[in-house]
C-alpha cells in the first residue's frame, strides 16, 4: 500500500461504481485496548463480503481521508483512510494506518469475494 | 523440572500465541521426546500492525502470518502443526458446539496427557476466551479418569484475585535460543517488541531474563 493521491482514488472509486461489488469495512481499536488502558471503551465494527452497488463514491478532506460510497437507499463511509492499493486481483485495499503502522480502519472494493 | 507426558497438545486460536510464554516448554518437550500436536485455530487475519511504509495489508497479512507460524514450528522442533482454518475475531461468535467438537476430535485423535491453552475469562483476548471455554467444555464433558490435564495461560489484569498464582513454573533456560527464534519468526508482529527485549536481555534485565527462562501456567480446576 502506498499513501493515498486523492486524484487517483477517486478515480478507481469511479471504476467500480454502479457494479455488484464486494465490501470490507472495519474499524478496530485493536483487542488489548482495554488491557493496556483500563477503561478504555473500546469499540469497532466488521462486515465483509457483503455485496453492494454504489452510484456515487467520493474521497473527501486532506489526510486522513474520508471515503464515502452513497448506495440507492443508504450509505457506506470511513474515515482515517491513509493508504491504498490495487492488488493482482484488481480489488481496492483502502487502510487507515496510525503512526505506528497499526490499522485502524480498513474499507476494501472488489468485484470478486474476498476469502472467508 | 518438566514433567514427562505421553502426548502434549497445544491450541491456541492466533499465530504466536505460542510464542511469548510456551515455546520454550514446546521446545523442551520435543528435546524430552515428548511428542507435541499444536492446533492454531486462525491465521491471525485481523493482525493490526502492517507498518508504516506498510509491509502488508489486510488481504497479504494472512499469507505472510502462515510462513511465520510454519517458520515459528521448525523453530521449535514442531512438526504437528494444524491449521484450523477458522477466522481471527470470529471465534466466540461460532457456534459452541462446533468448537467443541473441534477440540474433541483433536483430543482424540492425538490422546494428550495434556493440553495447554488459554484460561477462560482471564485471557483478554476475545478469541483466548473462547478458545479456553472450547477446551474446558470439551475435556469436561470426558469422564473424569479419563481428562487430560490442562495447563493454562491467564494475563488478565485481575488474574491474581481470581485464581492465585501460577502453580507450574517451567524452567526453559535450555531452550532459551530456541524461544527467542520463535519469536523472531514471527516478525510481523514481534520484531518492534524483539528490538527492546534482545536489548534489554543484552543489559541482563533479571525481569527480562526471568520470562525468557521461566513459563508459567495454571493448572484448570474443574468445579
Amino acid at each position: 500500500m502506498e499513501i493515498v493521491k486523492p486524484d487517483r482514488l477517486q478515480e478507481l472509486l469511479n471504476s467500480y461504481a454502479n457494479k455488484d461489488v464486494y465490501i470490507h469495512l472495519e474499524t478496530t481499536n485493536g483487542s488489548y485496548a482495554a488491557h493496556f488502558n483500563e477503561g478504555f471503551f473500546n469499540a469497532g465494527a466488521f462486515i465483509r463480503n457483503v455485496v453492494v452497488k454504489y452510484e456515487l463514491g467520493k474521497v473527501a478532506g486532506e489526510s486522513p481521508h474520508r471515503v464515502g460510497l452513497k448506495l440507492p437507499s443508504g450509505w457506506i463511509y470511513a474515515q482515517g483512510i491513509t493508504h491504498y492499493t490495487v492488488d493482482e486481483h484488481d480489488r481496492l485495499l483502502m487502510a487507515g494506518l496510525d503512526p505506528d503502522g497499526k490499522l485502524a480502519v480498513a474499507l476494501e472494493i472488489s468485484e470478486t469475494p474476498f476469502t472467508y | 523440572m518438566i514433567k514427562e507426558e505421553r502426548h502434549v497438545l497445544v491450541i491456541f486460536p492466533h499465530p504466536d500465541d505460542e510464542a511469548f510464554g510456551v515455546s520454550g516448554t514446546i521446545s523442551t518437550y520435543i528435546e524430552m521426546g515428548v511428542p507435541v500436536t499444536y492446533a492454531c485455530l486462525t491465521l491471525g487475519e485481523m493482525g493490526r500492525n502492517l507498518g508504516n511504509p506498510p509491509f502488508a495489508n489486510r488481504e497479504t497479512l494472512p499469507q505472510i502470518r502462515k510462513q511465520e507460524l510454519k517458520n515459528a514450528a521448525a523453530a521449535m522442533g514442531l512438526t504437528d502443526l494444524r491449521m484450523m482454518g477458522l477466522r481471527d475475531k470470529t471465534i466466540e461468535f461460532e457456534d459452541d458446539e462446533k468448537m467443541i467438537k473441534l477440540v474433541t476430535d483433536l483430543i482424540e485423535d492425538t490422546n494428550p496427557s495434556l493440553i495447554i491453552t488459554f484460561y477462560p475469562g482471564l485471557s483478554v483476548h476475545p478469541d483466548h476466551d473462547a478458545t479456553g471455554r472450547a477446551v474446558t467444555n470439551a475435556v469436561g464433558r470426558m469422564m473424569e479418569a479419563d481428562r487430560p490435564t490442562i495447563y493454562t495461560i491467564a494475563f488478565a489484569n485481575h488474574t491474581a484475585e481470581v485464581i492465585g498464582a501460577p502453580d507450574i513454573i517451567h524452567n526453559v533456560e535450555g531452550a532459551a535460543q530456541k524461544k527467542l527464534n520463535t519469536l523472531n519468526a514471527h516478525a510481523s508482529q514481534t520484531v518492534w517488541m524483539m528490538r527492546d527485549m534482545e536489548k534489554r536481555l543484552a543489559d541482563k534485565d533479571p525481569e527480562a531474563l526471568k520470562w525468557l527462562h521461566e513459563e508459567r501456567f495454571f493448572t484448570y480446576r474443574f468445579k
